[in-house]
């Protein structure tokens, strides 16, 4: 069990452990469903925030997909959602969500990819959604704590017909 | 029903039940989608001998075949038994489709092949007399389109001058020929007209669709300011019509000299190392980008810029719609990843486009719900920009609501006939 005063003394390369990502994963969580995407964005180290639609895809650079933000996209992608002028997201949704059902990936020195269960339900005109989801994380440790090198967000539906989404998964 | 279109439509306005009124919704699947060509598939979603898709004429769910000698079919996705689904995935493979209740199973042209345990039906049973039911099916430069109807006029008469905007849509393949690279799919609770007057909407764009510029390069965004380049609204004829908002991107293999958009110099410069000739280079990057217009073609598909639209009516108040991205038929893979990084930067449920359209319907559905006889006003539009529309023609600038008082005026045809 890492506590932040251990964290904080852990070199780069230490292993990161599920409770500490899980960790992670519930404070970023929690940053979504409160809209801080402006706090959500130095939490990245480059990679990708991926939304598939083919559950099949080998890359998905080469296929379509609901989603497929580099650094300048999700930058973008913040602004637009902030900015008070998409009358999708002023005001979004409101969102819940819950992650659990961890699985390890992946470890190496510094380095975890880990997938786990996603629950939202999502609140607007008198009408509660649920979008669920495999959510796969590949956490990288840096010295100001674990950031992210990439999400993929697999939705159950994801090829199936969806409705516009105003928030950040 | 008493003579529904001429007292709802007027050819400045409808009626607010032609969004509301379930009765009327069912009129409608009767009388357009069970009498007109609805387009149901691009050529490339069949790549091959023994492919398939599912979609859907109206409400009735098809499958759309491409058989051993490559000839395509539309055929009625039911069993001729007791009616269950043969195929409940969306595209694949198939050489057969077998009824997973009894067995009964078909070849991709509908014919019924074989029934277990036939002994236990009488000695004149006809295999003939139960093939999968199969619609009337033409196409039309890749566009593939059904009908119920064995008597209406021939696609390419139906389609008109239609078919000159198809055949310059269609020139965004760069000469590879265009292919569907993958689909986003989505519904609004709203009724399918809304979607159909969308298309042909450019004066919504700028107010809508804000943040979608505000993330664009200064140069792109110039572009995009489609309002200001001297566009217009064209009726083309049943119901159809072409709203062109950038001009300088009607024709894809015109202007191949022209200076490369900045946006795109680096995917130039990708190719050119790929050893591609500087002719080449130009005309992909020409046409990577899309067309600069919507054809709106009544009542469930659209040529739109870059992708195929693509609507199907649920309910009087729920629609579903396809993005069909498309890009070059065996072309530059730098190329087609470009478009597939366009294709989701404004379309889709979490595109920067897409999601504030299918807001804006549903706000159009819910407001709707007062004023049961208010009117819905289309009456916008000055005279088109001299010389640009075909003689004879009905066009009105390029913020004009000339294309939905088209498409009302082919509804009202088909809804009095």
């Amino acid at each position: 069990m890492s506590t932040s005063a251990t964290t904080a003394t852990l070199t780069a390369t230490a292993a990161i452990g599920l409770d500490e990502a899980a960790a992670f994963i519930w404070a970023e969580g929690e940053l979504l469903d409160r809209l801080a995407y402006k706090d959500w964005l130095p939490l990245w180290a480059g990679g990708h925030y991926v939304i598939p639609i083919d559950r099949d895809a080998s890359d998905p650079v080469d296929a379509l997909n609901i989603a497929y933000d580099d650094a300048t996209m999700r930058e973008a992608r913040v602004k637009r959602l902030l900015s008070g002028f998409s009358m999708s997201s002023a005001p979004p949704a409101r969102t819940v969500r819950s992650a659990s059902r961890f699985v390890v990936e992946d470890s190496a020195p510094g380095a975890l990819t880990v997938r786990c269960a996603q629950i939202l339900v999502e609140y607007k005109y008198g009408r509660t959604r649920t979008l669920a989801a495999d959510v796969t994380y590949r956490l990288v440790r840096t010295d100001a704590g674990l950031r992210m090198a990439g999400k993929s967000i697999l939705l159950l539906n994801s090829d199936e017909d969806l409705f516009g989404i105003g928030y950040l998964l | 029903m008493t003579d529904p279109a001429n007292t709802l439509v007027r050819e400045d306005r409808v009626h607010t039940s032609l969004y509301t009124d379930p009765a009327l919704f069912d009129a409608e699947m009767d009388r357009i989608f069970k009498n007109s060509w609805v387009w149901v598939a691009h050529a490339s979603e069949l790549p091959g001998p023994n492919t398939f898709k599912t979609a859907h004429v109206g409400l009735e769910p098809v499958i759309v075949t491409r058989d051993k000698a490559g000839e395509v079919h539309v055929l009625l996705n039911r069993c001729r038994h007791r009616a269950a689904s043969v195929c409940e995935k969306k595209k694949g493979k198939a050489s057969v489709f077998v009824c997973p209740y009894h067995g009964w199973s078909y070849a991709p042209d509908g014919a019924l092949r074989m029934v277990p345990h036939a002994k236990g039906y009488p000695a004149d049973f006809d295999k003939d007399e139960f093939p999968l039911l199969s619609l009337r099916t033409e196409s039309y430069n890749g566009m593939i389109y059904a009908t119920f109807r064995d008597d209406i006029m021939p696609l390419e008469e139906w389609l008109g001058p239609a078919r000159k905007w198809i055949d310059l849509f269609m020139k965004q393949g760069a000469g590879f020929g265009v292919k569907a690279l993958g689909e986003h799919k989505f519904r609004f609770p709203g009724n399918w007209k809304i979607q159909l007057e969308n298309t042909t909407d450019a004066y919504h764009f700028p107010i809508v669709h804000k943040t979608f510029l505000d993330s664009l390069d200064e140069e792109t965004e110039d572009v995009f300011d489609v309002l200001g380049q001297g566009g217009w609204v064209e009726d083309l004829g049943n119901g159809h019509s072409v709203m062109v908002m950038i001009p300088d991107l009607i024709d894809l293999e015109d202007n191949l000299d022209a200076p490369i958009p900045e946006r795109f110099a680096a995917l130039a410069d990708e190719l050119r190392a790929e050893g591609h000739d500087e002719a080449l280079v130009r005309k992909v990057v020409r046409a990577v980008g899309g067309t600069g217009f919507n054809l709106n073609m009544f009542p469930n598909i659209a040529c739109s810029m870059a992708f195929f639209r693509v609507l199907r009516p649920v309910k009087v108040d729920e629609t579903e719609i396809q993005h069909i991205a498309i890009g070059m038929d065996g072309g530059p893979a730098p190329a087609n990843r470009m478009r597939l990084r366009l294709h989701e930067h404004f379309q889709g449920p979490m595109g920067f486009g897409t999601p504030d359209d299918a807001e804006g319907w549903e706000r159009v559905q819910r407001g709707a719900q007062a004023g049961q006889d208010v009117w819905i006003m289309v009456n916008r539009g000055v005279a088109a920009p001299d010389g640009v529309a075909e003689p004879g023609h009905n066009a009105g600038d390029v913020s004009s609501e000339t294309g939905m008082r088209a498409a009302y005026r082919m509804w009202k045809r088909m809804m009095e006939a």
